[in-house]
């Protein structure tokens, strides 16, 4: 459940950046590697649980994943290593170098103006 | 409606914190690593035996990170090495902040190295940098050998791999492949040292008491 505190701190950031825009946040998107193995469903409720009673209260996640990459040593191809059975598609070479996994990232948010929906 | 480009990792405090504490630890000149596992692959035994051994001629100092209770540094501190016990409180994973306040407690000056054994989870912790110059992964031999499949992360992420409890595999008392990990685990990470071990008989420690020695006098 390291998604509690992804939520946590994905929450204190959105906030940051609403107060410097004073606006109010309506969606936001995050993107994430596969090694941080987020759930998106216990992301999105542990979410939901922090935003209640903030300005992020009823805001909209999307979460997007990046897959894990790989260079293959032989052919320098990169391609997403799939980690079960992590072989090069184009030679099928097994000797490749792991690259560094995608951090978690809020990307983007969406704000509403306070004069918004009035004209 | 406004969209606005962020771009800002989620977790950059915790990272700063850990940035701090790295350069607390170069400062002083001591090496530390953070030791991830399931509960029970046998983390605290491995230390307990690893001071004993070894603790005269290399000082370590250990964090101990638990949801509760101080069992864990009460047995570091029987073998009178130092010990800060972290209690989380239910979450799964230790954070930079809550190690940097244990780097205080702990008598740096007087140690060569420090060790962090985070709580006892094969994901969550791995996604935490506690400031460490690098992790060590203990899979114990009961756990089964498919473990380096099903927990990629935290065996890409290692820089060693303790397999605890090899003592078990004499006889036949479990079914694990060990050269099915030494695969798995390379497949992952081409780097990563493998050292099979038992805390228990003193098997294999000796290629990992040599290990942790290097890496603390390469400072």
């Amino acid at each position: 459940m390291h998604e509690a505190t992804v939520a946590q701190s994905l929450i204190e950031v959105i906030l940051q950046e609403a107060r410097k825009r004073n606006a109010r946040p309506v969606r936001a998107k995050m993107s994430c590697g596969e090694l941080n193995r987020i759930n998106d469903d216990v992301l999105s409720f542990a979410f939901e649980a922090v935003a209640q009673g903030t300005p992020c209260e009823g805001m909209t996640l999307r979460i997007e994943h990046k897959p894990l990459q790989g260079r293959c040593k032989p052919c320098g191809r990169v391609f997403a290593v799939d980690v079960s059975n992590p072989h090069c598609p184009g030679c099928r070479s097994e000797e490749f170098e792991l690259l560094p996994d995608a951090p978690l990232v809020l990307d983007e948010i969406e704000f509403e103006r306070a004069d918004d929906g009035e004209g | 409606m406004e969209k606005a480009d962020v771009g800002r990792k989620i977790l950059g405090a915790n990272e700063t914190c850990a940035l701090k504490n790295k350069q607390f630890l170069a400062r002083h000149g001591k090496r530390c690593f953070n030791m991830i596992s399931s509960p029970g692959s046998g983390k605290t035994s491995l230390l307990v035996r690893t001071i004993t051994d070894i603790g005269q001629s290399l000082r370590i100092g250990v964090i101990e990170g638990d949801l509760q209770t101080d069992i864990d540094a009460e047995r570091i501190r029987a073998t009178r090495a130092p010990a800060i016990q972290i209690n989380t409180e239910g979450a799964c994973h230790l954070s930079a902040k809550q190690v940097s306040q244990a780097l205080e407690g702990l008598p740096i000056e007087n140690l060569d190295l420090v060790i962090i054994e985070n709580v006892g989870n094969l994901v969550c912790p791995s996604a935490f940098e506690l400031g460490e110059d690098g992790k060590i992964v203990v899979l114990s031999v009961a756990e089964g050998d498919d473990k380096p499949v099903k927990y990629p992360g935290i065996f890409a992420k290692s820089k060693v791999l303790l397999v605890n409890k090899i003592d078990l595999l004499k006889g036949g008392m479990v079914d694990f492949d060990l050269d099915r990990v030494f695969a798995d685990a390379r497949r992952l990470n081409r780097d990563i040292e493998i050292f099979p071990v038992s805390a228990k008989t003193g098997e294999g420690m000796q290629k990992w008491y040599d290990w942790l020695t290097s890496q603390a006098r390469s400072h």
